[in-house]
């Protein structure tokens, strides 16, 4: 018996255990039907091979481990960052019950979002009635402010159209006629998560600004000096959101953070569940629209909201998840044009430690080979960090990146002599990036939770920069962005490396050297 | 709060019917008399639990279901690890289900084991347009080509496939005809059918029965030699490794376990179960259309077993055992002998520290009952369950042979309804979980995850009783409970300090 009530055994241990091997070596031999391991040796060396590489890139109906998720999810994620705001996704049920628990599992933190739970006889019939009775349920269980409504690919399949919908639904009194009810469609077979929060946040701006769907009259901009700061779609959000505010403060910027969740993806434990906590109130949401400029962190977050923005005449400026010294100079400089105001002794103090840092240790990180995945922006932020590090992003693959980013990319390793053997892979998932890493090695791999099969299969270091994050604790609550920001991401990519250096070097008896006390 | 409190069954009752008018109060009028129906105190001595259930969410109330796909995909097909598992539709919900279900098994991953991969078709709007049998057709190449050791393919169908048309059937005829009578299964499992999860426990069934037992003759794939005590798990998804530390038990015993349905299951040991002399079944809920079918067309009986703490375990193992000789027989009582001391040793270590604590559940459809039993092992009630998807005959069943008189049941629980008990209740532990966890634990009340084991487990058999006792410990006797209230605003409650 291997189990022990002094020293209890957990499963990584337990079934290590003779008695437990013996019975699982019995069970494959005996039932399972397995193939010759020779040929499970074969086939192993040769998916590691460029002939398997020419024709997993040749795929064009499978797609193996994609780093995307569906429109629903950003649209969920965007709605929650509204003051007392509950998403509601229309159709079907269960996708909520995902949305809910893929956030909840990286923020460790609760998610609140309804569903209209449609069933076959609204597949027949349309959701209208699901939805009128689903808002007034949610209206008068959960007393949200607003009720952000979305779709999931039922409800669009079917040609639900919500516009309609609500104002029947509003008519019908599920809640009363001023309520504010913005509404996108999301459809799951177009773009990906980034897409859906782009969605989201065009259709409560829109809401807001150009007259609540008929029901006010539109907004009349009365220009100021205000910015507003849009993060999209970023599993940092809680500690960005923050460094963010800190910054403007800092400057004496007068702004307002569009889709604010950093509160409700980090409430106290105290006592108390907080359902809603914070975010960018309503007021403050129609207010918006009078702003000098709008700033978007991640443009491929903000395709169709920058354009809408611009259309009410304001300047509208995109970044691409700046990271490291020249895109938050850029980021800084950018502010400071538009609003007059001069960037802080505090803020180039905080320049200066990054690039002190950068210099310390850059002997570690320059000529290093990365792969890198994620969001578009997020790939790009970090390839041009690591440029700035004289490390070379040689593998940058985005699922849900397009042609126009992967021109944008190649543009990006044409500026840099590091950048000469880089190449960016658009609409390509990690079975693809699993042939690249044995074709093509390097040194470190930069990507979500989900990179660790990857590092498994190919011995490549994983640095876990991204979303989800679901095996390591409490990184979202550290910014990604600023110079501070910036040095997190540094101090994340410095400690991989090390730890793999005293990895490589700790057999005792054979690399007593290098195993050195002072790096 | 915990039982010292010494409320009598009768205040308890009342208490519980005092909620239930409460939280109905803030519905309207109209969902308020259809939630009535889902929500309970349980009567001693009823044959079930006094609830509707199986019936479809009410819109816009937070239910915490997932839907027919979940049930088919995440849940029983999903964990046969040769078998490669396309979900068939946009790249959601392959995505969101992707390795999060803990269906441990061991093979060599992406080479001829593929449970931890998300293969799927990734619609786009022209697959929409035009339909997706073509896609699917072609991936089913590229799947042969690029993954040549996978023993067989199914089709996961998500929202769009039935809206739109298509006929996977036909592909799957085609393309097994193509491969040499390739095992590739088409499954209906569309998100929008049904109520929950559990349509697409049954129609997952289906599909076993209907493109895997019709296709192939029950001796064709076994290599092995039939045994007097032959025996299958059917219903253990493995999570943790549930599956196992029960197959050492049954193995120890002197049965012989030729299939596990389906945590670390395969394709080999689905086609072989017919020569099973008996299926015993775990989880009822989500496998007892495959085991009637058998019973009906092999004549193999079934029973249902608990492996949740050393007295359902001592019971399930007699029960079992009862269907073979004297040998077997024999063979649970050395077992139960053997695990004798583990278990004193567990629950002298625990009982002290966990008794009189009270604890109110809220999972899928077994183990809202079935982990009753562990809990009271250990000295604590459970006050209060209910069911993400149970029928009637689960609540039959808790009514039965679980529940004490005055429990308080809720079925297809709202957010708001969860919220409300556990506030007013004050149990010493929720087990629920994700999406409940965080919301419970801001509360200040400890919680653990019943799905998943919160990453621990095993909670089956002896050497699973052995953690599920350490980790309730852990979560109740936390030292962080009585840290929730600022020292300036509040005394901190006294706490026992975790074990270890």
């Amino acid at each position: 018996m291997t189990q022990n009530a002094e020293h209890i055994l957990d499963h990584s241990e337990l079934f290590r255990g003779d008695e437990y091997q013996q019975m699982l070596a019995n069970k494959k031999a005996l039932f399972e039907n397995p193939h010759d391991p020779a040929e499970v040796d074969r086939i192993r060396e040769w998916s590691k091979t460029p002939e398997y590489r020419e024709k997993n890139f040749a795929r064009e109906a499978l797609t193996v481990n994609p780093a995307k998720a569906c429109q629903p999810l950003g649209a969920v994620f965007a709605a929650l960052g509204f003051e007392r705001t509950l998403p509601f996704v229309h159709g079907s049920q269960g996708c909520v019950a995902y949305y809910r628990s893929h956030l909840s599992r990286h923020f460790k933190e609760p998610t609140s979002c309804v569903s209209s739970s449609m069933t076959e006889d609204a597949a027949v019939f349309g959701g209208l009635n699901n939805l009128t009775d689903g808002l007034a349920n949610s209206y008068n269980m959960y007393k949200p402010k607003m009720i952000a409504v979305a779709t999931t690919c039922m409800a669009e399949v079917i040609g639900d159209d919500l516009n309609a919908f609500i104002k029947t639904s509003k008519e019908k009194g599920s809640v009363p006629a001023d309520y504010d009810v913005p509404f996108a469609h999301t459809p799951a077979f177009v773009g990906s998560h980034i897409t859906g929060y782009d969605n989201t946040l065009k259709g409560i701006l829109e809401h807001f600004w150009d007259g609540k769907a008929g029901t006010a009259p539109k907004l009349q901009r009365k220009a100021n000096n205000w910015i507003n700061f849009i993060g999209g779609f970023d599993g940092y959000t809680v500690g960005n959101i923050r460094e963010i505010k800190r910054i403007f403060e800092l400057m004496g910027i007068g702004y307002t953070i569009l889709a604010d969740n950093s509160d409700v993806f980090d409430t106290p434990t105290d006592g108390e569940f907080r359902m809603y906590d914070g975010g960018t109130t309503l007021k403050d949401a129609a207010n918006a629209v009078h702003a000098k400029a709008t700033i978007s962190m991640q443009q491929y977050c903000t395709e169709k909201t920058l354009p809408f923005i611009k259309g009410h005449d304001q300047e509208v400026v995109a970044f691409n998840h700046p990271l490291g010294v020249s895109a938050t100079d850029d980021f800084l400089m950018t502010l400071s044009r538009i609003t007059n105001k001069a960037i802080p002794n505090a803020l180039e103090r905080e320049r200066g430690r990054l690039v002190d840092a950068m210099a310390d240790s850059s002997a570690h990180v320059h000529g290093k080979k990365f792969a890198i995945y994620g969001d578009p922006d997020l790939c790009y932020g970090l390839a041009a960090f690591l440029l700035e590090l004289g490390a070379e992003p040689t593998h940058v693959l985005s699922t849900n990146g397009s042609k126009a980013w992967e021109q944008k990319m190649q543009a990006l390793f044409a500026s840099s002599p590091f950048g000469k053997n880089c190449r960016a892979f658009p609409g390509k998932d990690l079975w693809h990036m699993r042939s690249l890493l044995f074709t093509e090695p390097v040194d470190f791999l930069i990507g979500n939770t989900y990179g660790k099969y990857l590092e498994r299969d190919t011995g490549t270091p994983l640095i876990r920069i991204g979303f989800p994050i679901f095996d390591r604790h409490h990184h979202h609550r550290y910014p990604v962005w600023g110079y501070q920001g910036s040095m997190n991401v540094l101090v994340k990519i410095l400690d991989k490396i090390f730890d793999e250096i005293d990895r490589k070097t700790s057999s005792v008896g054979k690399t007593d050297y290098s195993f050195d006390i002072i790096r | 709060m915990s039982r010292a409190t010494t409320e009598s069954v009768a205040e308890i009752k009342a208490r519980n019917k005092q909620l239930i008018d409460e939280v109905l109060k803030v519905y309207p009028e109209k969902t308020a008399k259809r939630r009535a129906k889902h929500l309970s105190v349980h009567e001693a001595g009823k044959s079930d639990c006094g609830v509707k259930s199986n019936i479809k969410s009410i819109p816009g109330v937070m239910t915490i279901r997932g839907c027919a796909y979940a049930g088919s995909k995440g849940v029983v097909w999903g964990p046969i690890k040769d078998m490669i598992h396309i979900s068939h539709g946009p790249v959601g919900c392959g995505q969101y289900s992707w390795g999060s279900r803990r269906n441990y098994y061991v093979g060599t991953t992406g080479i001829d084991t593929f449970v931890t991969l998300q293969f799927t078709s990734d619609f786009q709007e022209k697959d929409i347009v035009f339909g997706g049998d073509k896609k699917v057709t072609k991936l089913v190449d590229e799947l042969q080509e690029l993954f040549p050791l996978n023993r067989g393919i199914t089709i996961q169908s998500e929202c769009p496939i039935g809206l739109i048309g298509d006929d996977i059937e036909a592909v799957s005829r085609e393309k097994s005809k193509q491969y040499g009578g390739k095992t590739i299964v088409p499954v209906r499992c569309e998100g929008f059918r049904g109520v929950s999860q559990s349509l697409g426990h049954h129609i997952a069934n289906d599909a076993v029965r209907d493109w895997i037992f019709d296709k192939s003759a029950p001796e064709a794939s076994s290599k092995f030699e039939p045994t007097p005590y032959d025996v299958a798990i059917i219903g253990d998804y493995n999570i943790g490794g549930d599956a196992w530390s029960s197959r050492i038990l049954l193995e120890e015993m002197g049965l012989r376990v030729i299939a596990q349905w389906s945590g670390d299951g395969s394709l080999a040991e689905l086609e072989a179960t017919p020569k099973a002399k008996l299926n015993i079944l775990h989880c009822y809920r989500s496998m007892n259309y495959i085991s009637r079918h058998m019973e009906e067309k092999f004549g193999i009986p079934w029973c249902e077993y608990n492996f949740f703490g050393p007295s359902k375990i001592a019971e399930s193992l007699r029960k079992i055992a009862s269907f073979f000789d004297d040998k077997i027989k024999e063979g649970a009582e050395r077992v139960i002998a053997k695990y004798q001391p583990l278990v004193d040793a567990v629950t002298a270590k625990y009982r002290p520290r966990l008794d009189g604590k009270t604890v109110m559940l809220f999972v899928g459809g077994l183990r809202p009952r079935h982990v009753i039993g562990a809990y009271e092992d250990l000295g604590m009630d459970v006050v209060g369950t209910g069911y993400e998807f149970g029928h009637n005959d689960d609540y039959q069943r808790t009514a039965q042979h679980y529940v004490k008189d005055g429990t308080l049941i809720y079925d297809d629980v709202t957010g708001y309804e969860f919220e409300r008990f556990v506030e007013k209740i004050r149990p010493d532990l929720v087990g629920s979980g994700i999406k409940e966890k965080y919301v419970f634990q801001k509360m200040g009340v400890p919680f653990r995850q019943m799905h998943s084991w919160d990453y621990s487990g095993p909670y089956h058999g002896y050497d699973g009783f052995a953690i599920f006792a350490r980790d309730m410990d852990m979560a109740i006797n936390s030292p962080i409970w009585g840290k929730t209230s600022a020292p300036w605003k509040d005394a901190p409650r006294p706490s026992l300090m975790a074990a270890e």
